[in-house]
């Protein structure tokens, strides 16, 4: 196996400068092929200049970038046959039917799919002879996929595909993303929505402030950062009045004003185990509102996120 | 021209295998990417209502005042020639300026406004077909252009058909070596365009400068010289000359500034425009970078 097929993307210590500020601050990436590659990042976190650089239409400051085996600045056009790209925001001939458009992009590739397919794919056929300027938010964006993939390409860069759809075409675009994934093309995702990474992706990473702040596989992404399992009960009936149970490693537990105990822990079986002991010592078979919670991936985003904003806020005073 | 599709293994769901191995050849080719893109700027141009409006009907429009109003005779070495003959030469050299110029700058600072030129350059395009399908684009749009406006001058303006061959051989390669010059200049005029809002207003005014100083809106010989000298510069002034010497007498190249039709200049002044233009747009067309979106 070629080093290109073992990694189709690999990058190391990327940087792109604009001015002071690295917008893109010592990267690295390994994606694999054949897997759905979810970036995710909110807006301004450098997602869009990384795939820039990626596909070759920007130029890189600093750091190693192999895409296919090729680094995407020499931008050969025998490298450029084999990747596709989905960019944010296209424009087509505005004159001009799905089909005819579609026609000439398959023209500019040595093997491309036949056309017709293509259509069919994205679940365009009824729209193949209307002209690109009537359609739909949702078909336009399936005409740009369509677009993206008529070359038949080995690696597929799709760039917040779903911004701006409504709720029906954005399940559609997934649709797609799907597809592409059980077809084995190598397919990398940019994001700022999570739950698209859950439904869609297999690996991730996340991109704040210019810099990976967290990357691997979804469960693995879900252990990640500083949260802990939250337990919680309420304190009422039986168990008013009695001291609260003492558990290892955490401080003396307290009820809010509402009467509810919660805490985190990183040994939720054990802490578990500990509250329900003690009351059942008090009698109390089943306690009032006890929950084991387990941070959602949104949660660990959302604090992965924040701990970066907060290092990059504290970097800048100091 | 035949295009080959490599056949595709079926697999179980009825998808295609992707690509593992990168294909011998790098594109689709020069040839039949050219012939797609041509084929769909000509689609694009004649489907579009606005741009036959603005590039193709404009001019028409100008020669049908311009015969309303001008009524006068102009005369040479022992001829007369209604006044309005001499603006249908000019008015034609405009329609050819209108397709190449106009039409193709603004049309270039829409796509790459439009993310089709960025999106062009993110695939295996060869750069030069997107070139020469412009160029047909022009030449095809020119050709109908000046058709239609011969049509109108000789049918209804009793502008009389070229009367040599020789006449007709000038036809012949001052049409399409003005529209080269001008679509050149086009392209690389496109550069200067901050954006597509305001495309129209950075064209058109200098489009209607060189109209008034080359000999278009007023004879030639009726401009300042200064202005002479500048609309000189220009490939409008060169185009219109060439043209008086199709359709006007021999007799009337008197009334030229340099007294006779100067076709050894006219060739070399739009032949000078053509490289100058190619230099121009290989130095400022980008296919990637802020202006392009």
């Amino acid at each position: 196996m070629s080093a290109e097929e073992a990694m189709p993307v690999r990058v190391r210590g990327l940087i792109k400068r604009y001015g002071e500020r690295n917008v893109v601050d010592g990267i690295d990436l390994d994606i694999e092929p054949g897997k759905v590659f979810g970036f995710l990042g909110p807006n301004g976190a450098g997602k869009s200049t990384t795939i820039d650089i990626l596909t070759g239409t920007r130029p890189r400051t600093a750091g190693e970038v192999s895409v296919l085996g090729q680094d995407p600045a020499h931008d050969k056009t025998s490298w450029r046959s084999r990747i596709g790209v989905v960019p944010q925001s296209t424009g087509t001939f505005s004159e001009v039917s799905v089909r005819e458009i579609l026609t000439v992009f398959a023209s500019f590739y040595p093997q491309p799919l036949p056309v017709d397919q293509v259509i069919s794919m994205v679940g365009l056929t009824e729209k193949s002879k209307a002209k690109t300027e009537s359609l739909s938010g949702g078909q336009k964006r399936r005409l740009d996929v369509a677009i993206g993939v008529i070359g038949n390409p080995s690696l597929i860069f799709l760039d917040e595909p779903t911004t701006g759809l409504d709720p029906v075409a954005r399940r559609e675009a997934w649709e797609l993303v799907r597809y592409f994934g059980e077809r084995g093309t190598t397919t990398i995702l940019t994001t700022h929505y999570l739950d698209e990474v859950q439904e869609l992706a297999d690996k991730a990473a996340v991109i704040a402030g210019g810099k990976i702040i967290a990357h691997g596989t979804l469960a693995e992404l879900g252990r990640q950062g500083s949260h802990h399992t939250q337990v919680r009960f309420s304190l009422t009936g039986s168990l008013l009045g009695h001291p609260l149970p003492q558990l290892r490693g955490l401080p003396p537990l307290q009820p809010d004003a509402a009467g509810m105990v919660s805490f985190s822990t990183d040994t939720p079986s054990e802490a578990a185990y500990s509250v329900l002991s003690w009351a059942r010592e008090l009698g109390v078979r089943e306690v009032p509102d006890f929950a084991v919670i387990n941070p959602t991936l949104e949660d660990v985003y959302l604090a992965l996120v924040a701990g970066s904003e907060q290092r990059n806020w504290e970097a800048d005073q100091a | 021209m035949s295009i080959d599709i490599v056949s595709q293994k079926e697999t179980a769901q009825g998808g295609i295998v992707p690509n593992k191995f990168a294909p011998h050849r790098a594109s689709g080719g020069l040839v039949r990417s050219s012939i797609a893109l041509s084929r769909m700027e000509l689609l694009n141009f004649f489907r579009d209502r606005r741009s036959l409006v603005f590039v193709l009907l404009f001019p028409v429009l100008l020669l049908v005042i311009f015969a309303a109003i001008f009524t006068g005779t102009i005369e040479g070495e022992g001829v007369q020639v209604p006044l309005k003959q001499l603006f249908m030469a000019g008015i034609t050299a405009a329609g050819v300026m209108s397709c190449a110029f106009q039409g193709l700058s603004i049309n270039i600072v829409q796509e790459r406004e439009s993310g089709l030129i960025r999106r062009f350059a993110r695939s295996p395009m060869p750069k030069a077909a997107y070139f020469i399908a412009k160029m047909v684009r022009v030449l095809v749009t020119t050709v109908v252009e000046v058709a239609i406006l011969l049509a109108i001058s000789i049918g209804f303006y009793g502008l009389p058909l070229p009367s040599s061959g020789q006449a007709w051989l000038t036809l012949a390669w001052v049409i399409p070596l003005g529209a080269a010059a001008c679509a050149l200049m086009g392209m690389a005029y496109a550069a200067l365009i901050p954006s597509a809002n305001s495309a129209a207003a950075i064209v058109t005014p200098v489009f209607m400068a060189l109209q008034f100083i080359s000999g278009v809106f007023l004879p030639f010989s009726a401009v300042p010289g200064w202005m002479q000298t500048i609309g000189s510069f220009f490939p409008l002034r060169w185009l219109a000359q060439g043209l008086r010497s199709v359709f006007l007498p021999e007799q009337l190249a008197v009334t030229e500034v340099a007294g006779s039709y100067e076709l050894d200049r006219v060739a070399l002044w739009l032949g000078v425009w053509v490289v100058a233009g190619l230099i121009l747009t290989s130095m400022t067309f980008k296919w990637k970078g802020p202006k392009v979106k």
